[in-house]
């Protein structure tokens, strides 16, 4: 009896997991989906049109460079890596920016952003954010326009025809009466003329707590936001280090000040449910490729993006921070890594092996 | 991992009994070889090696006359009568190895106890890998000889206590082996989690003892010493029973085989044969002696059973399904699977990209191969494989810059000679001259034009 032929030689292990790289977008993904559908619902069809355009956009730009590298875009795009790229960055845009808006970031996001640095694990910068801050830079009126949510079903709300229009050609004056400030920048603008937080605050927009009000198309549903990030933590896609330190990063500083001086620091509570604090501390920041690899390195890389969060938007021109941030503390990761490491078995802290005796 | 090669001792054609010395051990790292049945000597040669590489392995074959006669043996009734280095002599006769894969003599690890005063004897039952269950068959039918084996070890290493780690998912394991170290109170039974790589001795003895085996030091170092479950029990039959190792339990499981489950088999008999006796649903797509995670790959099964082959597994092809390898995306699995502590997706980027000495910073040589990084991976990224790349390299510059050494050595020794040759000649010429001028000198006839000639 003759058992046994190989087609070629492998390395032990021969048992592998069933976990792999297109798993773990999915599940990311996934986690997305509730938080999407409800800005959805918020802003409406432009909404839907936007995040298909970035979506496709992404996808294309990564097609596109493979296509150069002559790799098979097919089976890279399988991974789903730069569909999530897209929709995360459809997630961080006014919810009615126009359609070339969508275009101009999953191009930046996935040609500049991921594949010049060689695709997939390679890049240093969040692609997502790159893409969002390349276009908050290139188009700051564009970025900044934001619209008061209009439920997609609402009488008001343009429907799907007219959402098109609102897409293609930018907002329309019959809907101008729907434009708004988000808060952070709201109180940035009230602050600069000289109207303190006691004040201004008064003729704020109108927040609710499941996250009706001015915003990006994703960024406004904290609650729905954490469930999703609550859900990756329970399935192990990612670790809890990064999202609490960000949001405590963001928290401590923002309560200590607040506490000294009300009139000029708005409270945490505040900080943690506007922007893009919850959707960078569970979905950006948390990014695999950019972010540390040790549960240390990720507590200083959380706290220093939640630090700069509330730096830049308490003290910088910008009244948002969170992309600044996460780039900023991605450039230092190389850096958190070299560090930080973990303590090698027999080893001390150092390197230097153990002394018997001990 | 071998050893030194024992040399027959036995001619072809002769006749054997079990148990008979086949070959003897040369070196201190080396364990001798006998009879596993009775029979004639049929072959002194070479036979192939349980490795992918297909290489010979020197091999006596014995063709088996069917009755399994044992030669006279010499046991001992009383083994805690005997010297501790009469056991250690006896244990090395009998060829005894560590049975847990490391195939390490015994006695070398029993004489190294010894020496620097091990006061704990650790048990190993903790199962190397999955799929394997020989150390818990063991465990469950041969309790007292496990631990009767133990204390004869505690005894030739003069340890105090034994910690016998079994993972917790072998209850009944556990159980028999409390029965059986009842009248021992010296002899503990300890629980530890089920959890790969709990087999390894770096991982056991921190999960029994709380200590660590500092970096580049051996176990004995922190007065522990690690035996597996299967070595004790070979101790004590070549002690009390005077059987020299000839047999093992090795696990046959995969899904290609049709009845799978643990047996004892005589060493040396081939693969194919164990595979046939438990059946085959299907010709395997793989064959590996040993584990799924440390295991080697075999290129068919007409190899002998060693003495370190816990198991054998044959893959059927959805088992054996190697996912294509990807890019990495520094997701980190690898760092939080590594029993040790290292950053695999570090070092295999470094061995990448050809930077050895980088991957030696990240500490390469605590790596014990466990396998568990390369397991986890999502992009199923080779990594033991780049590791083991990375050692093969590494120990071949070492050798060749040996050599480069040693060849310089060489050269300085034979100029250093040369000059001695020449200074020591030209000596003895001056003195030749010197004496032949004195006598020409004593005898008066020198004529002062000769001198200058």
């Amino acid at each position: 009896m003759s058992s046994g032929s190989i087609e070629k030689p492998v390395a032990a292990p021969y048992a592998a997991t069933s976990n792999s790289v297109r798993r773990v977008m999915v599940i990311v993904m996934a986690a997305l989906v509730p938080a999407t559908l409800f800005g959805f619902w918020l802003y409406g069809w432009p909404a839907v049109y936007l995040w298909m355009i970035s979506v496709a956009a992404a996808a294309l730009g990564e097609a596109f460079c493979l296509r150069l590298m002559g790799r098979d875009a097919r089976t890279v795009l399988g991974d789903g890596s730069a569909w999530l790229t897209g929709w995360l960055l459809a997630l961080s845009l006014p919810p009615w920016a126009p359609w070339w808006i969508g275009v101009c970031g999953g191009l930046f996001a996935t040609v500049l952003g991921k594949q010049v640095f060689g695709g997939l694990g390679q890049n240093l910068f969040n692609p997502a954010m790159v893409g969002r801050v390349a276009l908050l830079i290139s188009f700051p009126v564009q970025m900044t326009a934001w619209v008061a949510p209009l439920p997609i079903f609402d009488a008001a709300a343009p429907g799907p025809i007219a959402a098109l229009a609102i897409t293609l050609k930018g907002m329309q004056p019959a809907f101008d009466a729907v434009a708004s400030a988000s808060l952070l920048g709201f109180a940035k603008t009230e602050m600069a003329r000289g109207v303190d937080l006691a004040h201004s605050l008064l003729q704020a927009p109108l927040q609710a707590w499941y996250g009706s009000r001015p915003g990006s198309l994703g960024e406004t549903a904290s609650w729905l936001i954490v469930a999703g990030g609550v859900a990756m933590i329970c399935l192990r896609t990612i670790t809890w280090h990064i999202p609490v330190a960000m949001l405590l990063g963001i928290a401590v500083p923002a309560a200590l000040l607040h506490a000294v001086d009300p009139a000029r620091y708005l409270d945490a509570g505040t900080h943690l449910l506007s922007g893009g604090a919850m959707l960078g501390a569970f979905f950006i920041a948390t990014d695999y490729v950019t972010s540390p690899n040790t549960p240390r390195g990720q507590i200083v890389f959380g706290t220093g993006c939640g630090v700069l969060t509330y730096v830049i938007r308490t003290w910088a021109g910008y009244p948002e921070g969170v992309a600044f941030a996460v780039l900023l503390m991605n450039s230092l990761t190389p850096v958190i890594d070299s560090y930080i490491k973990p303590r090698i078995y027999g080893r001390d802290r150092r390197g230097a092996a153990l002394e018997p005796g001990k | 991992m071998w050893g030194g090669a024992a040399r027959p001792v036995v001619l072809v054609g002769q006749k054997v009994l079990k148990g008979q010395l086949l070959a003897q051990s040369q070196v201190h790292i080396s364990a001798p070889i006998h009879a596993p049945v009775s029979g004639r000597v049929t072959a002194i040669g070479e036979v192939t090696a349980p490795h992918p590489s297909g290489l010979g392995l020197a091999a006596i074959t014995v063709e088996s006359d069917d009755t399994d006669r044992w030669i006279e043996t010499d046991p001992v009734a009383d083994p805690f009568a005997l010297a501790p280095e009469e056991i250690a002599r006896r244990t090395a006769a009998a060829g005894v190895v560590g049975l847990g894969g490391a195939t390490f003599p015994a006695a070398v690890k029993f004489a190294l106890g010894k020496r620097l005063a091990v006061h704990t004897l650790i048990v190993n039952g903790g199962e190397c890998e999955p799929y394997l269950s020989s150390d818990d068959r063991i465990m469950r039918d041969f309790a007292e000889q496990v631990v009767e084996g133990a204390r004869i070890i505690m005894h030739a290493i003069g340890a105090r206590d034994a910690l016998v780690g079994i993972e917790d998912n072998k209850p009944e394991a556990m159980a028999a082996m409390a029965v059986a170290a009842a009248a021992f109170p010296e002899v503990k039974i300890r629980p530890v989690p089920a959890r790969y790589p709990m087999g390894s001795d770096k991982q056991l003895i921190e999960t029994l003892t709380g200590k660590e085996v500092p970096a580049d030091a051996r176990a004995a170092e922190v007065g522990v010493l690690v035996h597996n479950v299967s070595t004790c029990a070979a101790v004590y039959k070549a002690i009390r029973l005077g059987q020299p190792l000839v047999e093992r339990i090795v696990t046959i499981n995969g899904a290609a085989v049709a009845e799978p489950g643990n047996i004892f088999a005589p060493l040396g008999c081939l693969v194919d044969d164990l595979l046939a006796y438990c059946g085959l649903k299907e010709v395997p797509a793989r064959l590996i002696l040993g584990g799924p995670m440390m295991g080697t790959l075999l290129l068919h099964g007409r190899v002998p059973l060693v003495k370190g082959a816990s198991g054998i597994l044959a893959f059927t092809a959805a088992e054996a399904a190697v996912p294509e390898a990807g890019p990495c995306i520094r997701c980190g699995s690898c760092t939080r699977a590594c029993p040790m502590g290292l950053l695999p997706l570090e070092m295999a980027a470094h061995i990448r990209a050809g930077d050895l000495d980088g991957a030696v910073g990240y500490s390469l040589s605590d790596c014990i191969s466990c396998g568990c990084c390369a397991y986890v991976c999502p992009s199923h990224i080779p990594l033991v494989q780049y590791f083991s790349h990375a050692r093969g390299e590494l120990s071949a510059r070492e050798r060749a810059r040996l050599r480069t050494e040693a060849g310089k050595r060489l050269a300085e020794a034979r100029l250093a000679r040369l000059e001695r040759d020449a200074r020591e000649k030209a000596e003895v010429a001056a003195r030749r001259k010197a004496e032949r001028t004195a006598a020409k000198a004593r005898s008066g006839t020198v004529k002062p034009e000769e001198e200058t000639t």
